[in-house]
């Protein structure tokens, strides 16, 4: 494929989507589909049908639109007169009347208002095609530019040129650790090994994170470019992506996009005519949090029990069967075909200094919208949580925000003007983590979000090292004896002692990230812990003695 | 198990480095671990579920070291060393973690020394004597493990095990049988022969007997025994590693 064939693809597509008046899009994302998003769409499609209309009106499915507590989501829009109307909670019984206003005026009854800062305030890479194209069709893709980063990058620059911009871009990995993409590029790029792999980790098992799943179920085809594009600047010839079986529908959507770039050249062999060649292929994890860890990841695709093995050896140097690996996660991947599209000093420009580009939140908790966002590096978490998030519902005090999962923190109202970085989010005890935020109001007890982040570490352990699994079993039990208002504050010392033996000699991030919501919540909440705790003379004597 | 062996385009000369354990200075080739080159050099540092002549687990944790300049502690035994190298073995801290580890072990299974086959010749009640673990602070976990006899040989007692994984490499890795290895996740985590039948059905097993001899509890034991009888030898392993590698 060239670069002119791309465009024709692209040029034709785009005289498709003119000769249509109107477009309504329907979310069909897992969020909006467990709600019932595919009958709307049926119901809608054949309404145009049956009067008539497909000529006019194109019903499409496209991926996610972010507020995910208000769907299912329907978008109409009619380029002539530019309007755009979003609608909100929409039900099958509300499709005549949806479809009626198509040419009149809109059904304020279920507009969702799109200038409120939950839409404005965002800035998208990651997401740019998300809810707008058909995550089902390649053309749509195409029609936006997709893909002509690869066939760029193959046709005119050098694998080394792709890994420069991805350097100075400043991209760093979104799985959680933060490190620099570049220099882990660079790393495997400059083994001299016949055989390397990349992998792309989509096994996302933080509780309550889903902005990989709606990545792979709204643009699929990203992904995909994005690792391409990996494989050619590292000089790797297979890739896998690695994703949970709990994801059926984007097993599914990568499936078909796999199917689609093979056909259309951008997998397989020598790719655009060039001696480059790179097949992708999906394993299905069976679930485990650990098997995100990368090492246990390999393990798993190695066929062997997904549990994570000591670094060094560093996947990079001795990865998948031994042999060098790039492994990063699926934002990570996302970003890598708009840096190679726009270079990487304009990504370079957004965010801060240190955290550049946009990061994917999902919001949740107590808080007026919850659902995806794209927000640019270096925003502070006022604007997230009263923003975009439209603060606390009922008039309820904000309390805390917890980042990171189960290997973040909770932070309170005093750092809410700190901008989110990777680095002022460790300083002050949590961590920017793969992206779930949950906000919590005075209503939540911080001991017991504590104790469930403990149970979760708990029951997630491999059990192959010893502090990790049989600390976070301890941990959770004098945490619940706090909770219950059973414990002293020698079960209190205790549980901090653990907190700093499970930290410092666990294997894997796991275990050694386990500990974190305990000290968070004990460094910014600890009267809510020693409130708790039962004064029992006898106790403090022995620990005195 | 994983295994790392050595990339086929490592270079084939090994260099020799300098560095300091304990305020010893010492030199060794450079793909060695710490643990190795301690022991070498007779600085012992505790460890439970290394044991030479087998693949490095790294589960146990007992081995960890401080090696100046590096914000983390690392395990001694998956390690190597590195020129200029500052290793602490023995800080306060260590010895703290090391007890806590310890505790968390007694506490996680049934471990009654009083009556049990291998009391007075088992490695985590040695390991407990060395590092001055006199008392378990933590609550007992008082779970119910079974006992296995149903092979003729051997029995497992899981309430002995401390899931080193020792049996499982070597049946793995020397005997070649795999009839071990683990199932669950975290303290669910157990040892099981084929899958998950009694070990006396296992189709697998050659009756060896290399298990018992590893395990460094009283969780694998000769049949028979009575309390404290069971007397174990691990040290046959090195030299059937060595013959091997010899052929
Ligand atoms: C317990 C644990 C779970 C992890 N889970 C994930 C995950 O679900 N997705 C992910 O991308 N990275 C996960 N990671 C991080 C990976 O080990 C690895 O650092 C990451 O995939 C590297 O990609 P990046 O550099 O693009 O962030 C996890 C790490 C640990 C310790
Ligand atoms: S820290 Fe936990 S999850 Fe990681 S290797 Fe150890 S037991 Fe397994």
């Amino acid at each position: 494929m060239s670069l002119e064939e791309l465009q024709k693809i692209a040029a034709a597509a785009k005289v498709k989507a003119e000769s249509y008046e109107h477009h309504v899009h329907v979310c069909m994302a897992a969020s909006c589909q467990s709600c019932g998003a595919a009958d709307i769409k049926t119901q809608l499609t054949e309404t145009v049908k049956e009067n008539g209309a497909e000529a006019d009106i194109w019903v499409k499915g496209v991926g996610c639109m972010g507020l995910c507590s208000a769907g299912p989501l329907v978008r109409v829009e009619s380029p002539a007169d530019e309007s755009e109307y979003l609608y909100q909670k929409v039900g099958t019984e509300d499709v005549s009347e949806l479809y009626a206003s198509i040419d009149g005026n809109p059904v304020e009854r279920m507009r969702c208002q799109t200038e409120i800062p939950f839409f404005a305030r965002q800035q998208k890479i990651v997401l740019e095609n998300s809810g707008r194209i058909d995550p089902e069709q390649i053309d749509d893709y195409i029609a936006e530019g997709g893909y002509t980063s690869l066939v760029r990058a193959l046709t005119g620059m050098s694998p080394q040129e792709v890994l420069r911009e991805v350097s100075d871009s400043g991209l760093r990995g979104r799985g959680g650790g933060g490190y620099p993409a570049g220099l882990k590029w660079a790393t495997v790029a400059r083994s001299p090994a016949p055989v390397k792999y990349v992998i792309c980790n989509a096994d996302e098992g933080d509780p309550g994170a889903f902005m990989d799943r709606a990545v792979l179920e709204s643009d699929p085809h990203r992904i995909l470019e994005g690792m391409a594009l990996a494989a050619y600047a590292v000089g790797a010839e297979y890739g896998y992506i690695y994703i949970r079986a709990e994801y059926p529908l984007a097993v599914e959507r990568l499936k078909k996009a796999i199917r689609q770039a093979t056909r259309h050249g951008f997998l397989g062999r020598q790719i655009c005519e060039t001696p480059f060649s790179f097949e992708i292929e999906i394993r299905l994890g069976a679930g485990a949090f650990v098997c995100g860890e990368e090492t246990a990841l390999i393990s798993s695709i190695e066929g062997q029990r997904g549990q994570p093995s000591p670094r060094p050896p560093y996947p990079a140097d001795e990865g998948l069967w031994d042999c060098p690996t790039l492994i990063n996660n699926v934002e990570t991947l996302a970003n890598v075909p708009a840096i190679v599209r726009e270079g990487g000093e304009w990504f370079q420009s957004i965010g801060t200094e240190k955290s550049t580009g946009t990061k994917v939140f999902a919001l949740a908790g107590r808080i007026a919208h919850t659902g995806l966002i794209e927000v640019p590096m270096g925003i502070t978490l006022r604007e997230i949580i009263e923003e975009i998030g439209g603060g606390i519902p009922e008039g309820r005090k904000f309390k805390a925000v917890q980042t990171g999962g189960p290997s973040g923190g909770c932070l309170p109202e005093e750092n809410l003007d700190m901008p989110v970085e990777y680095d002022t989010l460790r300083a002050a005890g949590s961590i920017m983590g793969s992206g779930g935020m949950i906000v919590m109001d005075e209503t939540s007890s911080m001991v017991d979000v504590a104790r469930y982040f403990m149970d979760f570490c708990m029951t997630e352990s491999c059990g192959k090292c010893v502090p990790c699994r049989a600390g976070t079993f301890q941990m959770h039990g004098l945490l619940t004896k706090i909770a219950r208002g059973e414990a002293t504050a020698a079960d209190l010392q205790l549980l901090e002692e653990l907190c700093d033996v499970v930290r410092d000699t666990s294997l894997c991030g796991l275990g050694q990230t386990a500990p974190n919501p305990v000290v968070s919540t004990l460094r910014y909440f600890r009267h809510e812990y020693e409130e708790k705790l039962k004064t029992d003379s006898t106790d403090l004597e022995i620990v005195a003695s | 198990m994983p295994r790392y062996p050595a990339p086929p385009n490592a270079p084939a000369k090994v260099r020799v480095v300098t560095l300091r354990i304990d305020g010893q200075d010492i030199g060794a080739r450079e793909d060695e671990s710490v643990l190795d080159v301690a022991a070498e050099h007779d600085i012992r540092i505790p460890t439970l579920c290394y044991l030479d002549g087998l693949s490095t687990w790294g589960g146990c944790r007992m081995c960890m070291v401080e090696i100046a300049g590096s914000p983390k502690l690392l395990p001694a035994c998956s390690t190597q060393v590195a020129e200029g190298m500052e290793i602490t073995t023995n800080s306060d801290k260590l010895k703290n973690y090391r007890r806590m580890i310890l505790e968390l072990l007694f506490a996680e299974r049934n471990h009654v020394c009083s009556v049990c086959v291998s009391n007075g010749h088992c490695d985590l009640q040695d390991l407990a004597v060395e590092c001055g673990m006199d008392f378990v602070r933590v609550p007992y976990r008082n779970a119910p493990y079974e006992i296995d006899s149903s092979h003729d040989l051997f029995r497992v007692d899981h309430n002995r095990c401390v899931l080193c994984t020792r049996c499982v490499r070597v049946c793995d890795e020397i005997e070649g049988a795999h009839t071990w290895d683990i199932m669950g996740r975290g303290v669910e985590c157990q040892v099981i022969t084929d899958l998950n039948t009694p070990w006396g059905e296992s189709d697998s097993c050659t009756g060896c007997g290399k298990c018992v001899q590893v395990c460094p509890t009283g969780a694998l034991v000769k049949k028979g025994t009575a309390a404290g009888e069971m007397e174990k030898r691990d040290d046959f392993l090195p030299y059937l590693t060595q013959m091997r590698g010899n052929r």
